[in-house]
């Protein structure tokens, strides 16, 4: 989303009225082709790709909501769910009146999703936003299990367990589409998704979302300049919650049914995980956060048991090395590729990430061996592990996975000081370069 | 009623002295470092298993004290390879990454140990009736449970009060940032006291372990009522620790207790609420079915009104 | 450069996505969708194991309908009704016609909803879905369909097995209920008042407790409840943590009274009970390791096959279900889901245990129920605990039947 980059349109075959504002979106209108192309290229076109990318859809909305609040105002919450569920559990009441006859096109379901998200948002940010830091996490996290335990025990509103169910057919048809299909389905979210990420984008060139920013930083300095920070959180909560409640609104319409998984610790977890290893100081990091970590639950679950173990790491690594997310490790890479100085980086990213992936492999071998023995020992000591036949009876492979873990990290550790001084080259050209252009 | 009334005050003294186990580690680390620490019940969960593993090679005595020990080297380490590089990211990253730990921490356990819950009955050497009252019989292990518990609070209390270390910690706990200056070896001390702190949870797991259940969930079901103890007594007393515990136990307890919802409320009034009332679910609630839930509203009243807790120095 | 790198991510995705597309080629494809992983894995994981054996045992036989091989696809829904949906769209793009799966009632009720809108919106492609263990009444009367087959006794009809029970023992004078406080706990507490009042007026009920799910820690104030209550039965419906720490907690105050459970006899429940079970735990089950003085030949197999510790052979029911596949295609002489549904309606057929029917009117399988107890005096023990479980009482699939609400469309 930077405005600084270079103008790829030519402008001699446009007006400049023209050039300026396509220049100006070049990015949203790149998305937008993409998300419309997306479901119909071969591999994406079938209906479980099409759910997934709906899928990603949905938590895109909702980790973006969740960086409304970490990333622009720098609070953290431990029950963000709330808001996904409450407006999903709105938004699927709503859909049920729509069966039962109401006249309003189904498609408008996510804006009864949003009114409930942004009357829970209200309705607890009043309370919860009164102070920053800790306390805030704290109460985020004690109302999380309140409305968790609630959803059981009024089973009237949340349906209890199996939740509340509603169908997207049963209703008007519009332009003669019913919504069964999933690429169907499949626009809708995305165009919602779309508008949202928009809206939210939008948010945080506004005055009070600079504010949300000033608030995180130093909220002293904010009511030295008149401004009430406990007011800034709350609007920024209320938002959030908004399009929380958006994004269940989403869900509600996709799945056609909420229930108390919705609300719940797990799904609160998640959306930070997500955000987080995307990079919540990032407007796109909680996207990619969003759509890698809902590829890696559905697919990375299908091919090992331990998936979560490797979440895990996964995690502690990005916090680790790349405090930033994904978004950070890839915009930092920016100044580099405009001045084409990416080749020479690439290259020593490749000598270290060679080792890199045996080490990856050598754990993996040894966590693969271990999940077996301790989770599903009746399934026989022999697997096959990339392609390989093992016996983890036998002490080959673990002496293997161990050489490849141990060596594989050693030569790793020798490869960065080869990458860092690659960066160093190739950021300096890059500063290089950008003062020439500068003076030129 | 006296009966039930009887039991029920034990039952809240030992289920909130097992509280303070497990939570007086926390509020000593969270004090100190003012890292909300989202891994220490997984710590109190390895306590557990280590002490299962170790106890099934040479007997339950040893295990509950080498067990701690390895609990407390694991604390150091978390802090001395983990935490310290993650400090620089902020709180948040280090909330992070302890709650990542915590993800991390229960799919070791998994891998090492399995999904099921383990067959960790009461050792033999503690498992007798200690005594017998309105015919509820008191197991010894639960006598062992409160002697611990009361034995940390004596230990940490003399610790913090009577030790040159000690009363540094205790500078630390309200002047952070001076306790540094004055050329204390601060990460020294951080490191020690996430070492004690987690090696008091490991020792809260060998109890812990068979009083609840060794399963990879242990962590889970006990992660956040520990916060709720630490909020409630107040950021670096112990004293208010010990009294928040007690606290939860025992409402805990008696709200099981009693089997009145609002709508006997409105009855007594002479209040009538329909049945087709939208509120009607939640006036039908008992309070005995609310019970487990009853610490997470207080948690939450407590910050709105009073962020410090009962004897807390300053705020969360 | 960046026409390259989207290039590159282009193929990457393209690759992605025909890595799910590919699916080896077999006759029937079976969707066994269940937790794999994550909390409640273990119970998903060990409905696979019996899936394997019986799939392997029928294309070990030559297949279905005369020679069509059965896969077993597997995917992991994690328990959620999200995640499930998920992988039913991706098991049906995996040409999988026949799902099934057991673990959690709300994971159940998103399965039929989501079978029965695929059905009308895909005429052609049905799907049908097996239900080997969720338990709510509803799924075989309001919420029924025509695509949902039941092969576990409900909720209130392994209630009507266990009151009927205790209706028997004149020694039961006061019971207290304890149920976990959602959908299946109340409808456990619902049908035990209903049915006691019903079977025996005199006995009374002392206590009706809703807890929360799987928040207990310590169950010591509700064991004080019932023991000031002078109870002498407990009838729970709990299951894992809730089932193991209330049981324990009883043992430790030294409480005396018989529990009328449904979830006592796998998963680590004897386990983690133990000696402490001996003649007072009591379950009802289709089937436990000494209904029969020998054990079954397909359960000695299966335990010859998985040998972990907590590998029993339990879902009785599992082996009923596939030999009922095995007839209904044979019946209708092919596999399409819809003739075989329609094979199904009805089918009676004979086990060793007696007589069994699919229910035309609710797709609910009857089929006769044990009321067992703990027992260590018993030829064969469950998770080599040395505790196993001994016949109270039989009743048989015929009088389990319960008068149904259900109304489904059949097709055409």
């Amino acid at each position: 989303m930077s405005d600084t980059s270079p103008v790829v349109v030519s402008s001699r075959t446009l007006a400049p009225a023209q050039t300026r504002w396509l220049q100006k979106y070049k990015f949203w209108i790149a998305a937008a082709a993409v998300l419309i192309v997306l479901p119909h290229i071969p591999g994406l076109n079938s209906s479980f790709m099409h759910s997934l990318l709906t899928q990603m859809g949905i938590s895109a909305v909702f980790a973006l909501s969740f960086s409304l609040l970490l990333g622009q105002t720098g609070l953290l919450s431990f029950g963000h769910a709330v808001y996904f569920g409450l407006g999903g559990y709105i938004a699927i009441h709503f859909m049920r009146l729509v069966n039962g006859g109401l006249p309003i096109p189904i498609v408008l379901v996510p804006v009864a999703g949003a009114l409930g998200g942004l009357v829970s948002g209200v309705l607890f940010g009043s309370v919860t936003t009164k102070k920053a830091g800790t306390v805030f996490s704290l109460i985020s996290l004690g109302v999380g299990e309140l409305v968790y335990a609630a959803s059981f025990m009024l089973s009237g509103f949340f349906g209890g367990e199996e939740g509340i169910t509603a169908s997207r057919t049963r209703a008007l048809p519009l332009f003669g589409l019913n919504f069964g299909p999933q690429l169907q389905v499949y626009y809708v979210i995305v165009f919602w998704a779309f508008v949202s990420a928009a809206l939210m984008y939008a948010f945080t060139r506004t005055p009070v979302g600079r504010m949300c920013n000033a608030v995180r930083d130093n909220p002293e300095r904010t009511e030295f300049v008149g401004y009430d920070p406990q007011r800034v959180r709350f609007v920024a909560f209320a938002v959030a919650g908004l399009f929380a409640g958006l994004a269940g609104g989403l869900h509600a319409l996709n799945y056609e049914i909420v229930a108390a998984d919705s609300v719940s610790a797990i799904r609160s977890g998640g959306v930070l995980i997500m955000a987080y290893i995307g990079g919540a100081g990032y407007f796109i990091g909680p996207i990619i956060g969003a759509i890698t970590i809902t590829w890696l639950q559905i697919s990375l679950s299908d091919y090992t048991a331990a998936w979560l173990l490797y979440l895990g790491l996964f995690f502690i690594v990005i916090l680790i090395f790349a405090p930033g997310g994904l978004a950070g490790l890839i915009l930092m890479h920016a100044p580099i590729v405009r001045t084409r100085a990416l080749s020479r980086v690439l290259i020593a990213y490749l000598a270290a990430a060679l080792p890199a992936v045996v080490a990856i492999i050598g754990a993996a071998i040894l966590i693969e061996m271990s999940y077996r023995l301790s989770t599903n020992p009746e399934l026989g000591t022999k697997m096959r592990l990339f392609g390989i036949n093992v016996d983890a009876a036998t002490p080959w492979p673990w002496i293997t996975g161990v050489v490849l873990l141990a060596a594989g990290f050693y030569v790793f550790r020798l490869t960065w000081p080869i990458v860092a001084a690659a960066w160093e080259r190739a950021t300096e050209e890059a500063n290089a370069k950008s003062m020439a252009g500068a003076a030129q | 009623m006296l009966e039930l009334t009887t039991v029920s005050l034990l039952n809240g003294v030992v289920y909130g002295l097992l509280l303070f186990m497990l939570s007086s580690g926390l509020t000593l680390i969270w004090s100190m470092l003012g890292v909300l620490n989202f891994a220490h019940a997984s710590v109190f969960m390895l306590g557990a298993y280590l002490s299962f593993q170790i106890g099934r090679w040479i007997g339950f005595w040893p295990a509950l004290a080498i067990a701690p020990v390895l609990c407390a080297l694991i604390g150091a380490a978390i802090e001395r390879y983990g935490l310290r590089h993650v400090h620089k990211g902020g709180h948040v990253a280090e909330i992070l990454f302890t709650f990542g730990l915590a993800y991390l921490i229960e799919e070791l356990v998994t891998m090492i140990w399995g999904r099921n819950p383990l067959a960790n009955p009461v050792p033999a050497a503690i498992d007798f009736s200690l005594f017998s009252i309105f015919d509820t019989n008191f197991p010894a292990y639960k006598g062992l449970m409160m002697l611990i518990s009361v034995a940390m609070f004596a230990f940490l209390y003399l610790a913090l009060k009577k030790t040159r270390i000690g009363l540094i910690i205790q500078a630390a706990l309200t002047h952070p940032t001076m306790v540094g200056a004055l050329g204390h070896n601060v990460p020294g001390v951080f490191v020690l006291v996430f070492a004690v702190g987690s090696g008091l949870a490991g020792l809260a797991g060998v109890i812990g372990g068979f009083a609840l259940l060794t399963q990879p969930t242990l962590a889970q079901t006990v992660g956040a009522i520990v916060f709720v103890v630490v909020v409630l007594g107040g950021l670096g007393s112990l004293a208010g620790a010990l009294i928040a515990s007690m606290l939860i136990g025992i409402v805990q307890t008696f709200a099981v207790a009693v089997d009145y919802s609002l709508l006997d409320l409105f009855r007594v009034l002479d209040i009538n609420v329909a049945r087709t009332s939208l509120l009607y679910d939640l006036y039908s609630i008992k309070v005995a079915q609310a019970a487990p839930i009853i610490p997470y509203l207080l948690l939450v009243l407590m910050l709105i009104v009073r962020p410090r807790g009962f004897m807390g120095t300053r705020d969360v | 450069m960046s026409g390259n790198l989207s290039r590159i991510v282009m193929a990457g995705l393209a690759l992605a996505g025909t890595a799910f597309a590919a699916a080896a080629a077999a006759d029937v494809k079976i969707a066994y969708i269940d937790p794999l992983s994550g909390g409640a894995a273990s119970a998903g994981i060990l409905g696979q194991k019996h899936a394997t054996y019986f799939v392997d045992k029928i294309n070990a036989n030559g297949g279905l309908n005369g020679g069509e091989k059965i896969e077993l696809l597997v995917y992991d829904n994690k328990v959620s009704p999200q995640e499930t949906l998920i992988v039913l769209k991706k098991a049906i793009d995996d040409g999988a016609r026949y799902i099934m799966q057991g673990n959690g009632s709300s994971v159940a009720h998103a399965i039929t909803e989501a079978v029965l809108k695929h059905n009308e919106r895909n005429p052609g492609k049905e799907v049908i879905y097996f239900n080997y263990a969720a338990v709510d009444p509803a799924l075989t009367n309001e919420k029924c369909n025509f695509w949902h087959f039941r092969f576990d006794a409900d909720a209130d009809m392994k209630m009507a097995a266990l009151t009927d029970i205790i209706a028997k023992d004149k020694k039961i004078k006061k019971v207290y209920l304890i149920n976990q406080d959602y959908s299946f706990g109340k409808a456990v507490a619902a049908a035990a008042n209903k049915m006691l009042a019903e079977k025996r007026s005199d006995i009374k009920i002392v206590g009706d407790e809703l807890h929360p799910l799987q928040k207990v820690q310590d169950f010591s104030p509700y064991v004080a409840k019932i023991k000031a209550s002078r109870a002498d039965t407990v009838i729970t419906g709990n299951w894992s943590n809730d089932m193991l720490l209330l049981i324990k907690a009883g043992k430790d105050a030294g409480l005396k009274v018989n529990w009328y459970t449904y979830y006592a006899g796998a998963l680590g429940a004897p386990t983690a009970i133990g000696k402490d079970g001996i003649g007072v735990v009591k379950q009802v089950s289709e089937w436990h390791k000494n209904v029969l003085p020998e054990m079954d030949a397909d359960a000695v197999a299966y335990e010859k096959r998985f040998t972990g510790k907590e590998d029993d052979f339990i879902f009785w029911r599992m082996k009923e279900m596939f030999e009922m596949l095995t007839a209904a295609a044979k019946q209708a002489k092919s596999t399409d889901p819809v003739k075989v549904a329609k094979a199904m309606e009805g089918m009676k057929m004979r086990t060793a245990l007696g007589d069994i029917e699919m229910r035309a009117d609710n797709h609910q399988l009857l089929q006769p129920l044990y009321v067992s107890t703990m027992s260590d005096k018993v030829k064969y023990d469950v998770e080599h605990t040395g505790v196993g479980f001994k016949t109270d009482a039989k009743v048989d699939g015929k009088s389990t039947a319960l008068p149904t609400v259900c109304k489904m469309d059949r097709p055409a």
